[in-house]
């Protein structure tokens, strides 16, 4: 079961944001969802490595890659070549 | 033979978010032929939307591997396919382009999340289209629009340039008219890429055969059972029968584990959802971020602004499956379960070559049908195994009820796409006659 606070809480972890008046069907629809989730409950056996599967590892040297201007060309806010954020603190 | 092929078609059905009215084409095996790609596959120069308000006006820098393919080969890219944002539904009415409606019946969803290419070939706009198979997102619109869909086994064909969405379960596939131009499909966009380290080197170079005899047909009980249309059990069992006429013989198979795979499905791609969509933030691409704000609030309005509900609502679920406290009776299990049902597949492919059920439990809804998320994903029960497996899927039309399109699903060993595809030709040729 999770609750009103707790559906406001995982917007927030999710950095979804979440108005008031859709916080409870969220919370029903998540609740319905979660309920059914619970027959992972009898899920039988232990994690274990996969077999067969390796890891695809290649050198760490330059290769050709996009130029800077097509890199750019998406982003909303550009200053001197460089992306341009909100400020983190 | 090069140019230039004229495109504009009368879009009844809003299979399109972007059409290119001039597409230039090359000499190669399919000069000149018009292909719709469905649009979270990365086109440089065309607009690659994923059907979402967050990507409206982004214009990839590059190809997708599989595009790059196609336009070497000549294939002309007529426009780009609508769908369920990012791939999330199963009837493209989540799309941020509004819905697509069935060419069979208007009234009808197409299936989703490739609704926009199967609309688009159904109607005869284009003979082939891309699209791509998360959980069923392939081979449903497919099964309800009447056409054929290959979902290839993981690993056989490139996802560099596919917007991610949840990368151990998805893959690029060809959709068609026949078998043949699925296989045709299949055959340019199945080369190795570099770039995409979960592939192996192993084209697909195959022209179907239609001799299937002896060839093992697995009927698992869990595809006929509750939730399943009888009808249209009774349609698919019928053409099981003709795979029996042309000489293939069925053998009870068994998928145990099918009772963990939705839920086990849900987890791991809403948990691979969360990660993959924290790239839109409105900084390196998307709508300008208000960057006077702090970060959490900025990317807070602006997610809750151009996401959609069901996106939204997919991004919650993996964080919380993913969150401390919660990780080990979800995302854990949902691993172990995922695992169960890979090794039923390997014991029930000792048995059996290919495995034959319904491709979707019924004809396709109405639109505006499905409201409530759960009931919308439970109709996912029967493709989602093959996902979780990794083996190849293919959707052949067999038939209808109430005038509407039934899909026969059949499933192969992973890397043995081209025994699915001779199946389902085989089939296809037998009832075309």
């Amino acid at each position: 079961m999770v609750t009103e606070s707790d559906i406001e809480h995982i917007a927030e972890l999710a950095d979804i944001g979440i108005s008031k008046d859709e916080v409870p069907e969220f919370t029903t629809q998540f609740n319905a969802i979660l309920d059914y989730f619970e027959v992972l409950d009898t899920v039988q056996g232990e994690s274990a490595p996969a077999d067969g599967i390796t890891n695809v590892f290649r050198e760490d040297e330059p290769r050709p890659c996009l130029p800077q201007e097509a890199a750019l060309v998406n982003a909303g806010s550009t200053e001197n070549g460089f992306i341009k954020a909100p400020r983190v603190m | 033979m090069a140019g230039t092929l004229n495109f504009s078609p009368d879009d009844r059905y809003n299979a399109f978010i972007t059409t290119c009215r001039e597409a230039p084409f090359c000499d190669g095996a399919l000069a000149g032929t018009a292909v719709a790609v469905k649009d979270n596959i990365s086109t440089a120069g065309i607009r690659t939307t994923c059907a979402s308000r967050i990507l409206e006006s982004y214009v990839p820098p590059y190809d997708a591997h599989v595009v790059g393919l196609l336009r070497e080969k000549g294939a002309a890219i007529v426009g780009k396919t609508n769908m369920d944002e990012f791939g999330m539904g199963t009837t493209t009415e989540t799309s941020a382009f509004g819905p697509v409606r069935n060419p069979v019946d208007p009234s009808r969803v197409p299936g989703g999340s490739s609704g926009g290419s199967a609309a688009a070939v159904a109607a005869g706009f284009v003979p082939m289209a891309l699209g791509t198979d998360t959980g069923g997102s392939i081979r449903c619109p497919a099964a309800f629009c009447g056409i054929v869909g290959l979902k290839p086994t993981y690993g056989r064909v490139s996802r560099y340039g596919l917007i991610a969405y949840a990368n151990s379960l998805e893959q690029i596939g060809p959709m068609a008219r026949t078998v043949e131009d699925v296989s045709r499909l299949m055959s340019v966009i199945a080369r190795y890429d570099p770039h995409d380290s979960t592939m192996l080197d192993r084209p697909y170079d195959h022209r179907p055969s239609a001799d299937i005899a002896g060839l093992r047909v697995g009927v698992p009980e869990e595809y006929f059972g509750e939730g399943v249309d009888p009808r249209v059990a009774e349609t698919v069992r019928d053409a099981i029968g003709v795979l029996e006429g042309l000489g293939a013989d069925t053998v009870p198979v068994s998928i145990p584990g099918m009772r963990h795979a939705l839920a086990a499905y849900y987890v791991i791609c809403t948990s691979e959802a969360s990660s993959n969509l924290a790239r839109f933030d409105g900084v390196r691409y998307g709508p300008a971020v208000d960057t006077k704000k702090t970060w959490h609030e900025a990317y807070q309005d602006l997610r809750q602004a151009k996401f959609g509900t069901e996106v939204r609502r997919r991004i919650m679920l993996g964080t919380f499956a993913l969150s401390a406290g919660y990780a080990g009776r979800y995302y854990a299990k949902a691993q172990v379960a995922r695992r169960n049902i890979k090794e039923d597949f390997e014991r029930a492919f000792r048995d059996a070559d290919v495995i034959a059920g319904p491709t979707m439990p019924t004809v396709a809804f109405r639109l505006g049908e499905k409201t409530d998320p759960l009931s919308m994903y439970l109709s996912d029960i029967l493709t989602v195994p093959a996902n979780l497996a990794g083996v190849p899927a293919i959707s052949v039309p067999c038939g209808r009820v109430d005038g509407l399109p039934v899909g026969l699903q059949l499933m192969g060993r992973q890397f043995e796409d081209e025994r699915v595809v001779d199946a389902a030709f085989a089939y296809e040729q037998e009832v075309r006659r």
